[in-house]
């Protein structure tokens, strides 16, 4: 016998479910401008409030202020405008592509262009992301050819992959983008690996790793911080916390913690937590950590706070989990948006300039896509061969891989 | 040629590799100062500096994940898994991305990187320093899994693993570490000193991948066998007076089948021994590619002698391992008519 009560599992759940009126009022949101920002060099237990904050440029007026301001010229910003809506327009169009079945699969990044295109811009030729599914802004921002991607999104004769991965899950060595897994987290310790290769060679290049706020509660996450810390590997630890893992709100992986960027704390990491849709924030938190690298300080934590917009994967439906209307309440807004106002305020864009440049975009997708399918998509026209399925597994293959080849009459 | 130790050569192996290649790093758990829990990797670090050769956090998936990393870069990791038994944390990188980078990437990532895992059971270890996982990794597309059974080998193979281009799962017998064991537990152990297998060449050398030895040869019937069960399967032979060929399989994958083919049309009999546990183990592969390339050769079905299906456990050691006495009733059962 006892006197204390029967114990009771505690499940987290969303504030709000479908049918349910969003409310992100119980969501801390700083003034823009409000947060510190430290010498990169700074003891990180002297910053362990910014885990707890939101570092943010770009105030309700679409104005550049505080301290993080700065750190992009007019011509960046605006083309970190066209990555972004050109980001936006690819998803549209591959959408609707998988919607026509001319794919099978697609995973669009609605709400959090911001992110992946305004980080490319803090690296240099030679670092290496190794991104997630939801990070193809890092391509478009590094100059990767938009047929190249449609080509690998159809598995047609021009997939770069030569048809043996799933769509979205590309591979760009030379745009410093890493082979996408579907295993999720993987690559996260893998970056640390990477970076402490570069320390091994005395290089300069640094590494950039992503993962989602689901995907935290891997395993491979904590090994990747635990690595990260030990060797004061030159990383940029990346987390865009988009509030949701498919159908799970992101509670089930944070737990107690305040916040993702807190987990870095426990490991002696510098851990900052930005505004997603601000590409002034993101960019300069961005630079921040990356500079902290190259001069051989050691890894940073980034929780980039968005929201994810659209579907989890085109074979998802959000409105059997939150309200349809969700997105609409999120108070950090939409990044295109907020940058195409800034710019407008700062003198060197307009509302017709930017009606312009949205049918110039998406004049280049679409040319891209006709370009596209005239090597096939996944039903039609030209496909890698059967033959291509058993190469690569080894740099050579193998006996027992030849006869099979031979079995499959290629 | 000098004798060594299985671990002597191990070390030799990577000591010959870190200074021909820069890019060959060394490290894992114990590894670094220490020089590992079985002194595998004793002195280099001294040799090389940290930064070559260093101690790693109790983190298998940590391990293996940073090496497909640094081999993404472009270096040649040659990492350590303490015990076979602990690689299963790191199992998710071995197979959904070491084994499989240079395949999903087209060839823009490769993934150059020796997982070296002391493995097997007779010394015991219980259920967690005893087990034979090969067939989790021989089922894996892009792996390439292989298992000395001697000094001489284990340096050569080590060396040709490093240089390989692809991932390779190198599991050291550690039975094997001192001394060659046949399963005779009853009896003094031979040190390396006393085998002629024990003479290991310094310098560069390599043994390819892929390729069998044949230890015993004779024309009765064909035992193919790895690591710690090459021993057993001799003192079968011999105790029993049948004219077995052994072959030493060597390596899993790729495997030489010309080797085993070329035995069992001679022979016209075969039986497959491991110490992993029987069910879906790697006989089963090895019993299916005989009878399918060898089927109007034999004389006999082919028989397994494997651990048991059950985890291995302590006190029952020697009731577990396959000794030569159930390999030798293998090859007497065999062997009639």
């Amino acid at each position: 016998m006892t006197d204390y009560p029967p114990l009771t599992l505690h499940v987290p759940e969303p504030a709000v479910r479908p049918g349910g009126h969003p409310d992100f009022s119980n969501v801390p949101i700083p003034e823009a401008g409000s947060v510190d920002r430290p010498e990169v060099d700074a003891d990180p237990a002297s910053m362990r409030k910014l885990a707890y904050s939101i570092i943010r440029v770009l105030n309700r007026d679409g104005e550049a202020v505080g301290p993080w301001a700065g750190s992009l010229s007019d011509d960046e910003l605006l083309q970190g405008l066209r990555d972004m809506m050109t980001l936006r327009a690819f998803d549209a169009r591959m959408q609707m592509a998988q919607r026509q079945g001319k794919t099978s699969f697609y995973m669009q990044h609605m709400g959090e262009e911001g992110v992946s295109c305004a980080f490319q811009k803090a690296l240099l030729p030679g670092d290496m992301n190794f991104p997630t599914y939801r990070q193809a802004g890092l391509l478009i921002a590094s100059g990767y050819p938009l047929v190249d991607m449609m080509c690998q999104i159809y598995s047609n004769e021009r997939d770069p992959l030569k048809g043996r991965q799933l769509p979205v899950l590309y591979s760009a060595k030379e745009n410093g983008f890493f082979s996408i897994s579907g295993n999720l987290a993987t690559q996260y310790i893998q970056a640390v690996g990477w970076a402490m290769a570069s320390a091994i060679k005395n290089d300069t290049k640094i590494a950039a790793a992503w993962i989602g706020d689901g995907s935290t509660a891997e395993s491979d996450f904590h090994a990747a911080l635990v690595f990260a810390s030990t060797y004061k590997a030159p990383v940029v630890l990346n987390i865009v916390n988009n509030q949701w893992a498919i159908s799970t709100f992101q509670g089930i992986a944070r737990g107690g913690s305040g916040t993702f960027a807190a987990r870095g704390l426990g490991f002696g990491l510098p851990a900052l937590r930005v505004d997603g849709n601000d590409f002034l924030a993101v960019h300069a938190v961005a630079k921040w950590a990356a500079e902290r690298a190259r001069r051989n300080l050691g890894a940073t934590m980034i929780e980039y706070v968005t929201y994810r917009v659209g579907a989890h994967s085109s074979s998802d439906d959000p409105s059997a989990y939150r309200p349809k209307t969700e997105s609409d309440a999120w108070p950090l807004g939409d990044p295109i948006i907020r940058l195409k106002n800034h710019l407008i305020v700062r003198g060197v864009w307009s509302e017709e300039r930017h009606k312009q440049s949205e049918a110039e975009v998406l004049d280049t997708v679409i040319t891209a896509q006709k370009e596209a399918e005239r090597h096939g998509t996944l039903h039609a026209g030209g496909r890698p061969s059967a033959r291509d399925m058993f190469e690569g597994v080894y740099a050579e293959m193998p006996p027992h891989l030849r006869r099979q080849r031979q079995q499959a009459g290629v | 040629m000098p004798r060594k130790t299985m671990i002597e050569a191990i070390r030799d192996g990577m000591d010959v590799m870190m200074e021909r290649d820069d890019n060959v790093v060394v490290f894992g758990e114990d590894v670094g100062f220490f020089g590992g829990v079985f002194r595998a990797t004793q002195g280099l670090q001294a040799k090389y500096g940290k930064s070559r050769c260093f101690d790693a956090p109790i983190s298998e998936l940590g391990i293996v994940g940073s090496a497909v990393g640094m081999a993404a870069y472009g270096l040649r990791p040659c990492v350590e898994i303490q015990f076979a038994d602990y690689m299963y944390p790191a199992y998710d990188q071995i197979v959904s991305e070491a084994a499989r980078m240079r395949y999903r990437s087209n060839g823009q990532f490769t993934c150059p990187m020796v997982v070296r895992m002391p493995t097997g059971g007779g010394i015991f270890g219980g259920q967690t320093h005893s087990q034979s996982p090969e067939a989790l990794f021989t089922h894996v597309a892009g792996l390439k899994t292989v298992m000395p059974s001697n000094p001489s080998d284990a340096k050569g193979l080590l060396i040709s693993a490093i240089e390989d281009p692809d991932p390779v799962i190198f599991l050291e017998p550690k039975r094997l570490y001192n001394g060659p064991f046949d399963g005779h537990h009853e009896r003094p152990v031979t040190p390396w000193s006393k085998h002629e297998l024990g003479e290991v060449a310094d310098g560069y050398y390599t043994i390819p991948l892929g390729k069998a030895a044949i230890r015993r040869v004779g024309s009765a019937i064909t035992v193919l066998a790895y690591g710690t069960m090459v021993y057993v399967a001799e003192a079968a032979a011999n105790e029993t007076g049948i004219d077995a060929e052994i072959i030493d399989l060597r390596s899993l994958v790729p495997l030489d089948i010309e080797a085993i083919e070329a035995s069992v049309r001679k022979t016209g009999r075969c039986i497959v021994v491991h110490e992993a546990t029987l069910t879906s183990g790697f006989g089963a592969e090895l019993s299916a590619l005989v009878q399918e390339t060898c089927f109007y050769h034999l004389e006999a079905p082919v028989a397994r002698v494997a651990g048991w299906d059950t985890p291995y456990p302590h006190a029952q050691e020697w009731d577990y391992f396959p000794g030569p006495s159930r390999v030798g009733q293998a090859l007497l059962n065999a062997m009639e008519p």
